[in-house]
């Protein structure tokens, strides 16, 4: 009689695919999941707490290192909660400034995402087509606030920095180019037989279950619930721009990359808009008070981060520093659904399912 | 070449046997250095980066740095593996690929034996390493490696049998295992070469060799994203080294036995362009299958493990055999 | 009106509540108000509307969202012009609410939503389910409601599952120490109908205990471990209440107010 055992592996906290230092406990039998755990809060490092005890404008640099793939939305959530509560007006320039960095640090993020997706199933060569324009973006980054990932861009009542001459005209050159180069990418990979093959009907959930675990992004327009907070409950000023939420069908891995990919797109076209009708001058920060003392109370303000709905809820007893904040993270909301979606899969598998979540672990931890 | 293989082994014939193959080896070691260092500089161009270029002219002693620093490295064993098998399996896997080089002719007069059962004998040896991976995975007592070892046997078992089946089309053209008579046969113009009435066969021969060479979309084994390294994570330094090694030098082989078999061999596509020496054009096709390898390698996402065993056993298998089966019908009746 | 503009902002949206409530700030109360809202009839009136928020709400999606956009702006606006005004405006106009024809949505236009759903848990649950209910004007007139943690978890079915709110997203769960008490906020939402509401739960300091509502939405699940590992809240019915950031032997609950951080001088 053949003796069998299941396996008892340990993915991370160090591989490879876990994007950082995420751990899944699996239990393998041969290489088929039977259960998995994810254990996380290595890379915890008490921004909520560390918050207690800062100004508000203090905190911001903390956000960048939240989510450091998307900083400046991270940025923008906080900056905004705060504006909320204060009922800050914010200057036209600064309100298209924030709309721009934003935009263009979803089409980076994306791109990370799809290079180092692509990287996850095998193909080496995405990884460095997208680093390669995902570094125009930095460096447009790094000319207006003087950092590559850690922006500290944003502050309350408006922006740091304005834009230096001429870096209005890299962006409106940057956005054909990136359309080019999305086709070409489309061209390159959407395609391919072997990529279609590992990721179609992988890592499948219903609209329910999407709903049921909190998903939002792409991971739950991928199961065919159109919400988009830029469009549903819209913020900033993207109400005045002509977009499109893409959705998918079927909740499985083609269709959160192909959403990712279309969102690309869309951002490009708010971008463009935005380009036309960018304001020549203007100031960039509005009337705020000395020290920013949002009065008692509390509020829950989120937007549409390229991960999904991130959130800030601001308890605030009239102080400078906050009393509470929390920060609804998407990417650990997201990857609650992960053990429900890896058993029954192969290794393999889990590498596609958990890079199609897209997180980025300094957000699950915070 | 040929009549000294003929002569009765003495010292001196010995000696120069030794020699020779030492050569051999120092010429395999020369293109594993410079195929990786091509590796690096092709796929880097492919991917907008410039490759190697700091160590030595244009990087040209890039790889040599990297062997020089294996060499130098401390030499890890983990404490639970099995020890005697962890440091077998190296060996075991890079002697085959050694020893199959020598049944491969490099012109009309340069080849290191006249086997006739060369082509047998290469398919034989090759199998070996398998059994090397799969020791060196389990040895290590790592999960990652077991897994990966696991992977390795399954895919080689699935793959060898479409790589035989498909070269036997061009042993019933031929009429011969020897790989010299093989190539002698493609004699003429290109459309002569085995490419030409063995496509199919030649198809599923490159598909099953890349598997064989646990190379892009088929390096399970090591899978970088998904079992770290697979096989070969426990290994460092000198013994990690040999791994490699065998890989690249099965790389070489593969290419040379394409060109062998496929390609023509040392022959001109056309007969005018005879005056080039065989060496040459030998070495040109040789190079267009190692660009073709680091080609789909930069191109192509991996596979994932049911999906190779589906298209080796589902697709590759029984069209081999539809192959097999077309040449023998075709042989019989018009030959 | 001074006394408006002193008190604290969720008050200013509950003015049944404080008319009476201020007596004896207790859960009686509340159902006091809750009874007066229900007997008033001015205030009937106001949660007429709300009878058929459905199709009201399916019919002007857009046009809320336009109205809330503008809203938002005209407010923002207008509040930095006279907010004392305004302050003063609310408080009279949510006093008067129906009896006022001119601003059906100044004071706040999320009340009658506020009152639909209290009036829904006090139905379906109960009178003492819903300790309170106010409008908070600072996070966009978003309708708030206390419930008694030991409703909470049959409150959460029904919020889920009755068919006018349907609130089957929760978007956000976040604990907070109030030195008094603890408290978990919920933030519930219909991605259909596009309202959203927060609830909140209060619990004690010590050893507090909240029914766990993993089983109604499963995205509570790290959401609850996360509270419990940094506040030490412990979610009744949890089905895997174990530490998530911190490691597994940590001593203490970091985001208390009375924590004693390891190294004081870090």
């Amino acid at each position: 009689m053949i003796r069998t055992e299941e396996l008892l592996l340990n993915v991370g906290p160090q591989h490879p695919s876990t994007h950082g230092v995420f751990r899944i406990i699996v239990k393998i039998d041969g290489e088929v999941i039977t259960e998995a755990t994810p254990v996380m809060g290595y890379l915890h490092r008490g921004t909520e707490k560390l918050a207690e005890a800062l100004t508000y404008t203090q905190i911001i640099p903390y956000t960048d290192r939240m989510d450091y793939v998307s900083a400046m939305t991270s940025n923008y959530v906080l900056v905004h909660a705060v504006e909320t509560m204060m009922q800050l007006e914010i200057p036209e320039r600064a309100q298209f400034l924030r709309l721009v960095v934003m935009e263009l640090q979803r089409v980076a993020s994306h791109l990370v995402w799809w290079g180092t997706y692509l990287l996850d199933i095998g193909a080496m060569t995405p990884f460095l087509y997208a680093f390669r324009d995902r570094e125009k973006i930095i460096e447009m980054f790094n000319e207006l606030c003087g950092a590559r990932l850690t922006y500290n861009y944003m502050r309350v009542g408006g922006v740091k920095w304005d834009a230096p001459a001429g870096w209005i005209d890299k962006v409106r050159e940057f956005i054909p180019y990136m359309k080019k180069t999305l086709e070409e990418y489309h061209n390159l990979v959407s395609g391919n037989e072997i990529f279609l093959a590992r990721i179609k009907g992988v890592g499948k959930y219903d609209a329910q279950a999407a709903i049921d675990y909190g998903l939002s992004g792409a991971n739950l327009r991928s199961a065919g619930v159109k919400w988009d907070l830029r469009k549903d409950q819209p913020y900033s000023i993207y109400d005045r721009f002509d977009f499109d939420v893409p959705v998918g069908v079927n909740g499985d891995c083609y269709d959160r990359y192909v959403i990712r990919m279309e969102e690309i797109r869309q951002s490009l076209r708010i971008l463009e808009q935005a380009m036309a009708e960018f304001p020549t001058d203007g100031d960039i920060m509005g009337k705020v008070p000395r020290v920013i003392r949002p009065p008692e109370g509390e509020a829950y303000v989120r937007i549409e981060s390229p991960r999904g709905e991130i959130g800030c809820h601001i308890v605030s007893r009239g102080k400078a520093e906050p009393y509470r904040l929390k920060f609804r993270r998407p990417s650990f909301v997201n990857l609650q659904i992960l053990p429900k979606l890896l058993v029954g899969e192969t290794m393999t598998n889990l590498v596609t399912i958990l890079g199609s979540i897209d997180i980025v672990v300094g957000e699950v931890d915070a | 070449m040929e009549d000294f293989l003929q002569k009765t082994l003495g010292w001196g014939n010995f000696t120069i046997f030794a020699i020779s193959g030492i050569v051999m080896l120092l010429i395999s070691l020369g293109f594993v250095t410079y195929f990786i260092y091509f590796e690096r500089k092709v796929i880097g161009w492919m991917q907008f980066r410039i490759g190697p270029n700091r160590t030595g002219p244009f990087g040209l002693l890039q790889s040599v740095a990297d062997v020089a620093k294996l060499l130098m490295k401390e030499d890890t064993i983990p404490k639970k593996a099995d020890k005697e098998l962890f440091i077998l399996a190296p060996i075991i896997t890079y002697v085959p690929s050694f020893m199959v080089l020598a049944v491969i002719p490099y012109s009309e007069t340069l080849y290191f034996t006249d086997l006739n059962v060369g082509l047998l004998y290469y398919i034989a040896l090759s199998g070996i390493s398998t059994i090397g991976i799969v020791l060196g995975g389990w040895a290590s007592n790592n999960k990652y490696a077991l897994l990966g070892g696991m992977r390795s046997a399954a895919q080689m078992i699935s793959y060898e049998i479409p790589l035989v089946i498909s070269v036997t089309g061009v042993i019933l053209i031929s009429g011969s295992l020897n790989l010299r008579m093989i190539a002698m046969g493609q004699e003429g113009w290109f459309w002569n070469w085995n490419i030409v009435p063995q496509i199919l066969g030649f198809v599923i021969f490159t598909i099953a060799a890349v598997a064989e060479l646990n190379r892009t979309p088929f390096d399970l084994p090591e899978a970088e994203s998904e079992l770290i390294a697979g096989y070969h994570v426990e290994y460092s330094g000198f013994r990690f080294a040999f791994f490699m090694l065998s890989e690249y030098t099965y790389v070489y082989a593969i290419a040379a036995l394409t060109t062998v078999l496929f390609l023509g061999g040392w022959y001109a596509p056309a007969p005018f362009l005879e005056f080039i020496p065989g060496l040459v054009w030998f070495f040109v096709k040789f190079a267009f299958v190692v660009f073709f390898l680091f080609w789909i390698r930069a191109t192509l996402p991996r596979m994932r493990v049911d999906q190779l065993m589906s298209l080796g056993w589902k697709w590759l298998l029984p069209l081999s055999l539809v192959n097999l089966f077309v040449t023998a019908l075709y042989m019989e009746i018009f030959k | 009106m001074s006394e408006v503009q002193d008190k604290k902002p969720e008050e200013t949206g509950k003015v049944e509540v404080t008319e009476e409530g201020k007596a004896t700030p207790t859960e009686q109360t509340v159902k006091e108000t809750i009874e007066i809202q229900a007997a008033d009839p001015s205030v009937q009136t106001t949660s007429e509307p709300s009878d058929a928020p459905t199709a009201e709400i399916n019919e002007d999606v857009d046009a809320e969202k336009a109205a809330k956009v503008k809203a938002n702006r005209e407010a923002r606006a207008a509040r930095d012009a006279a907010r004392a005004a305004k302050a003063a405006e609310a408080a009279g106009a949510t006093e008067g609410e129906a009896a006022d024809p001119e601003q059906p949505k100044a004071p706040s236009p999320n009340q009658p939503k506020l009152d639909q759903i209290v009036q829904i848990i006090r139905e379906g649950i109960g009178e003492q389910a819903v300790v309170e209910a106010y409008i908070n004007e600072r996070d966009r007139e978003l309708p708030c409601l206390i419930i008694d943690k030991n409703h909470w978890h049959e409150t959460a079915l029904l919020l889920r599952d009755h068919p006018e709110l349907k609130l089957h997203y929760l978007r956000n769960v976040t604990g907070t120490d109030q030195e008094t008490h603890m408290e978990v906020v919920y933030y519930l939402i219909n991605l259909n109908h596009k309202q959203d509401y927060c609830i909140k739960v209060k619990t004690d300091r010590d050893g507090g205990e909240v029914p766990s509502v993993t089983t109604v939405w499963q995205t509570a699940n790290w959401n609850e471990r996360e509270i419990y590992d940094l506040l030490g809240i412990i979610f009744t019915g949890h089905p895997d209440l174990r530490r998530i950031m911190m490691p597994d032997d940590w001593v203490g609950y970091p985001l208390r107010k009375d924590y004693e951080p390891l190294d004081p001088e870090v």
